[in-house]
């Protein structure tokens, strides 16, 4: 072929042959390409993204308690929602609940990884042990701690009792009783956080610390200006989820305190499904999960957002 | 690396107290599960450990059914993620076609996305496909995960796409290739997501408490709610025998996997 000049005529029956072969290979990879796709696809689509639209669609309107529209009543329901007493609580449970829980919890996740980072015979087992609230469910750690704040026989009333304290209603004291969930929350996401973070502290290049030796820097030095530093997109990462975590948390508060007492524990995801499943609002209960959406739509972009910036720490 | 022995002391020391305040709530449920029911009133220390908690629990509730449907349902989202996220990854890594830019945004957009948000229409859903109390309303809402495809694409990567050529050129199609080269060069990742798949749908809540309304298919957590509720007052030891039941699965699980699990979430986290 390449012998001979080719005819004109040739040349463009072979360009059209060329484009049409193109276009046709194109059609294929595409159908190949969302033929892969197409399961996860279809099942976001139905689960995920077309009910995401129903929620925004159901909070314009009054449901009966099939969950089924019936009148149209515009921002009402936000307006009610916005205005009403009880999800005002809510708010501020679910704004003080991440409070109390996230820092905490990284806190002493920090601490336990770098504890459990040192190179010690059996250092193993410790992080075994500090890994191991990750593989207990919400539901047998809420029984755990159930016991531990009962009134009479709980471990911790009996523990102020000895050194001469009363004991505290820790589930029924409105006082106490979003610290109660906040702690048990704090104890079950331990394992995850540790695991993560020391994760990340095992990815740093133990030539910055040799060459700190050499330097002759001091254990807090080097924590202070490498460790933590370096940990950063890891930490961050760790921050977001955890934030993420505490605005979806259910399990806790549905075994320990049904969102009592006073509603103190009413938590927002708690709060849609009392409203929802136990009052069958289906239109209000539809407007508290698109607030609850939006939160976690904005946490995820500022995640993404300077998730970006600082991979190039790295 | 070299350290002073009181150093290591002190190491030692703390590790230890740690270790034992993160690890006692359920030290003392374990214990407590082996009790007599009055020494726990009283809470004088046990003159006799028996298995009597383990025995009325199952006697009293459907545990072993619990635990049958728990086991069924974890499995069955396990395979399902493992199928749709590693099919998704391969047609993000090795395929190239109009749109794919697109789709992926896609899938990133559905970590926007709560479940718990969205859990209104879905139970709607479920109920008019006559999926409460059946297996598929337990399981196929959980199948399609954007973190099980990025934790696969992230490993999928690292195949030569040499490889993939070579396979062309022999005159292997995209599905075998898959199957046989893919699949088994990333065998490590895929039991990673699976336990990771496993550990979160065994200790689901809020959805199977939604989802069942009997025993036919209730799992194992919501089991022990119910143990809960009903033998609240009453009989502590046979409720903490009841939870060391249902967390002793995930546990052995964490306990072979926690280097696996710590390399992939460390991954996802890192991307």
């Amino acid at each position: 072929m390449s012998m001979t000049k080719p005819m004109p005529d040739a040349l463009e029956i072979q360009e059209i042959n060329f484009e049409s072969v193109k276009r046709k290979q194109r059609v294929k990879s595409f159908t190949k390409g969302m033929l892969f796709l197409l399961p996860s696809i279809v099942l976001f689509g139905v689960f995920l993204f077309y009910p995401l639209f129903k929620t925004m669609y159901l909070s314009f309107f009054l449901t009966n308690a099939r969950g089924e529209t019936t009148v149209f009543v515009g921002l009402q329901n936000y307006i009610e929602m916005f205005t009403s007493p009880i999800f005002h609580q809510s708010m501020k449970s679910t704004f003080l609940f991440v409070l109390y829980t996230v820092p905490t919890t990284i806190i002493i996740a920090l601490l336990l990884a770098v504890l459990a980072n040192e190179k010690l015979k059996g250092i193993g087992f410790f992080r075994t042990i500090f890994s191991s609230t990750m593989g207990i469910s919400v539901a047998a750690a809420s029984v755990f701690w159930l016991y531990m704040f009962h009134p009479s026989i709980g471990f911790l009333n009996r523990i102020l009792n000895l050194i001469g304290l009363e004991s505290i209603g820790w589930l029924t004291d409105p006082n106490w009783a979003l610290i109660a969930v906040a702690v048990t929350t704090i104890w079950m996401n331990l394992g995850f956080t540790f695991l993560v973070l020391l994760g990340g502290l095992q990815s740093i290049d133990s030539y910055l610390y040799e060459s700190a030796d050499i330097d002759g820097a001091g254990y807090f030095y080097k924590l202070r200006r490498i460790t933590i530093p370096m940990l950063s997109p890891t930490l961050f990462f760790v921050i977001t989820v955890t934030i993420i975590n505490a605005f979806q948390t259910f399990g806790q508060i549905d075994i320990l305190t049904q969102g009592g007492p006073q509603n103190t524990t009413n938590l927002i995801v708690y709060s849609i499904y009392r409203e929802a499943f136990s009052n069958y609002q289906f239109g209000t209960a539809s407007a508290q999960a698109i607030v609850l959406f939006i939160i976690i739509l904005v946490m995820t972009i500022i995640q993404f957002k300077l998730g970006e910036r600082k991979v190039h720490y790295q | 690396m070299t350290m002073p022995i009181s150093k290591k002391i002190l190491f030692y020391f703390l590790l230890s107290i740690a270790a034992l305040v993160v690890f006692a709530p359920a030290l003392m449920a374990f214990v407590m599960s082996f009790m007599e029911n009055k020494d726990i009133m009283t809470g004088t220390i046990p003159q006799s450990l028996s298995f009597d908690n383990y025995l009325k629990a199952f006697e009293q509730f459907p545990l072993l059914k619990y635990l049958f449907n728990s086991l069924v349902v974890s499995i069955v989202i396990t395979i399902g993620q493992l199928v749709l996220s590693s099919l998704a990854a391969y047609a993000f890594v090795f395929l190239e076609f109009k749109g794919r830019d697109m789709l992926f945004f896609l899938f990133i957009a559905t970590m926007m996305v709560p479940f718990e948000a969205s859990i209104i229409p879905n139970f709607h859903i479920i109920r008019d496909l006559n999926w409460i109390d059946q297996y598929p309303g337990l399981t196929v809402p959980f199948f399609a995960t954007a973190f099980g495809t990025f934790l696969l694409r992230q490993n999928f990567k690292q195949i030569p796409k040499e490889l993939r050529e070579a396979s062309q050129i022999v005159g292997m199609g995209d599905f075998k290739f898959y199957l046989k080269v893919v699949l088994p060069v990333a065998k490590t990742s895929l039991v990673t997501l699976g336990a990771y798949g496993f550990l979160t749908s065994w200790n689901m809540y809020l959805w199977p408490l939604l989802s069942t309304t009997n025993d036919t298919v209730r799992t194992v957590q919501i089991g022990l709610k119910q143990l809960q509720t009903q033998e609240q007052l009453n009989d502590w030891g046979v409720i903490m025998s009841g939870a060391i039941i249902v967390i002793i699965p995930t546990l052995i699980l964490l306990f072979l996997g926690q280097k696996q699990l710590q390399k992939g979430l460390t991954e996802g986290a890192i991307k």
